[in-house]
C-alpha cells in the first residue's frame, strides 16, 4: 500500500461523496449539473496501472448510476473517458507525454486546460447522448453538453486549486 | 491454443475495456427499454443509507419551506373545520362548493409591535392575496387581531393589544358575552368588559372564546382564560381580566379569516338601523 494508491482511494471516495451530496443537487436552471467526479480519472497518475484505471472508472460510474438511477450511463461514459485518456494526453502534451512528469493538479497552463476541456467535453457528450438515447434529442444533448461542460470545467479548476495550491 | 492465449494476453487491456463497455452499455440499454426494472438502482442499502443521511442534513435547509407547507395545510384544515356542515343548521348553502362561508388565508407576521398602547402587526400578504380590511387574524393558539389596512402585498393588523380594539367575546360554557378590550398595561392580559351580572357562574380558569355576533371571527376561537373578576363601579357590569393563550410578543404564521357573508350581514344591519 503506497501513498499514491491511498491518495487515489481517498480521491475516489471524496469525489463521489461531494458529487452525490452537493453537485447532483444543484440543478442550475432546472437541469444543468456539473460532474466533477471525473476528476478522479483525470488526476489518475499518468504512468499508473491502466487496468486499475479502467476498472476504477467502471466502479465509479456504476456507483454514480446507482445514485442517479440512470442504468449504465455514467459507467459507459467513465470507461470511455478512461480509455480515451492516453489519446487526450497525446493531443494536449505532445507525443512523448509518457516520458515527461506531467501533473494535472498544478498551475493551470494551456496544455492542462486543453486536456481538462477535451476530456470533460467527450465525457459529457457520451453521458448525455446515452442518457437521452435518441437522435431526435441531439440538439438538447449538445446544449446540455455545452452548459454542463462549462460548469464542470469551472468546478474542476476550483477543486484543483482548492486541494493543490500552486507552490513556489 | 498457444496463439489464442497470446492474443488474449496481448490485447488484454482492449478486451477488458470491451467487456466493461459491454456490461455498462447493456445496463444502459436495459434501463432505457420499457417494462423492465433496472438492475442498478438506488434502492439498496448503500445508496439508501447515504441518501437518508444526506436527507437528514438537507431537511435543515428546507425547514422554512416545510413550515410554510404545514401552515398552508393547517389553513386548509381550518377552512374545513369552520365550514363543516352543521347538522342543526338548515341553511344548505354551506355545503355547495364555491359558496363556502369562510376562507382562510395563510400569512406571516413580518413585523410585530407590542410596546405602545396602539399596537399593529405587519403581515406579508395583502390585497393581491385577497386580504381586505376588517378580516380577522388568528393563529393556532387564538385571536391575534383584525386587519386594519391593506396594500397590494402587505397588510397591517390592529392587534388585540390595541386600546382601540374591541372584539365580541363570550364564555365557552354559557354564551354570556362582552367585548374584549385592552388596558395597555400587560401584554399577557386583555379585559372582557360589559359582562352582565347574570353571568354569575363565572369561575377563574373559564375559557373565553370569540362570540357569534362579530362577523369578523368565526364562533368559538380561543382567546384566553378568566384570570380575575371584578365589578365595574360605574356600570355595575363585570370586568374580567383574561389571560391570553397567545404570546403576543412571539408570533409567526397567522391565518386570516375571510367571512364572505360579512358584507351581507353589515348591509342588512345598516338597513335595519336606517328603517328605525
Amino acid at each position: 500500500m503506497n501513498s499514491a494508491l491511498l491518495m487515489n482511494i481517498a480521491r475516489f471516495i471524496l469525489l463521489l461523496l461531494i458529487q452525490i451530496a452537493i453537485f447532483n443537487k444543484m440543478d442550475f436552471l432546472g437541469y444543468i449539473n456539473p460532474y466533477p467526479y471525473i476528476l478522479f480519472i483525470l488526476l489518475y497518475p499518468v504512468n499508473g496501472n491502466k487496468y486499475g484505471l479502467l476498472f476504477a472508472s467502471f466502479l465509479l460510474g456504476i456507483i454514480m448510476d446507482m445514485f442517479c438511477n440512470s442504468g449504465g450511463v455514467h459507467a459507459t461514459a467513465a470507461i470511455s473517458l478512461a480509455a480515451l485518456r492516453p489519446t487526450f494526453f497525446k493531443f494536449s502534451f505532445g507525443v512523448s507525454y509518457e516520458y515527461q512528469t506531467i501533473k494535472i493538479n498544478d498551475k493551470l497552463t494551456p496544455e492542462r486546460f486543453s486536456f481538462i476541456a477535451i476530456s470533460v467535453v467527450s465525457h459529457h457528450f457520451v453521458l448525455f447522448l446515452l442518457e437521452a438515447f435518441k437522435w431526435s434529442f441531439l440538439l438538447q444533448v449538445l446544449l446540455r453538453t455545452l452548459f454542463s461542460t462549462l460548469f464542470t470545467i469551472i468546478i474542476c479548476i476550483i477543486l484543483i486549486y482548492l486541494f493543490k495550491p500552486s507552490r513556489r | 491454443m498457444q496463439q489464442i492465449f497470446n492474443f488474449i494476453f496481448r490485447n488484454s487491456y482492449r478486451l477488458l475495456f470491451l467487456l466493461l463497455l459491454g456490461i455498462s452499455l447493456s445496463l444502459t440499454i436495459q434501463a432505457h427499454s420499457f417494462h423492465k426494472s433496472k438492475v442498478i438502482s438506488s434502492a439498496n442499502f448503500l445508496t439508501g443509507g447515504v441518501y437518508s443521511q444526506l436527507n437528514s442534513i438537507d431537511e435543515y435547509f428546507s425547514l422554512q419551506s416545510r413550515n410554510e407547507e404545514l401552515a398552508g395545510e393547517n389553513a386548509r384544515l381550518k377552512m374545513l373545520l369552520f365550514n363543516k356542515v352543521d347538522s342543526v343548521d338548515v341553511n344548505k348553502m354551506d355545503s355547495i362548493p364555491g359558496l363556502k362561508k369562510i376562507d382562510v388565508i395563510v400569512s406571516k407576521v413580518i413585523h410585530n409591535n407590542y410596546n405602545s398602547p396602539e399596537n399593529y402587526l405587519t403581515l406579508n400578504t395583502g390585497a393581491n392575496q385577497g386580504v381586505q380590511v376588517d378580516m380577522g387574524v388568528i393563529n393556532d393558539l387564538g385571536v391575534v387581531g383584525i386587519i386594519e389596512k391593506t396594500s397590494p402585498k402587505y397588510a397591517t393588523v390592529q392587534s388585540i393589544l390595541n386600546i382601540k380594539s374591541s372584539i365580541n367575546a363570550k364564555f365557552k360554557k354559557s354564551s354570556h358575552f362582552g367585548s374584549l378590550v385592552w388596558n395597555a398595561k400587560n401584554t399577557g392580559f386583555a379585559q372582557l368588559r360589559d359582562v352582565p351580572r347574570l353571568a354569575s357562574t363565572v369561575r377563574k380558569g373559564d375559557t373565553i372564546v370569540t362570540g357569534a355576533y362579530s362577523g369578523i371571527f368565526p364562533e368559538n376561537i380561543n382567546i384566553g382564560t378568566v384570570h380575575k373578576i371584578y365589578i365595574d363601579d360605574k356600570t355595575n357590569y363585570y370586568t374580567i381580566d383574561v389571560k391570553l393563550f397567545n404570546d403576543m410578543t412571539n408570533l409567526g404564521h397567522v391565518y386570516i379569516i375571510k367571512n364572505r357573508e360579512r358584507k351581507e350581514i353589515l348591509q342588512l344591519e345598516n338597513e335595519t338601523k336606517v328603517d328605525e
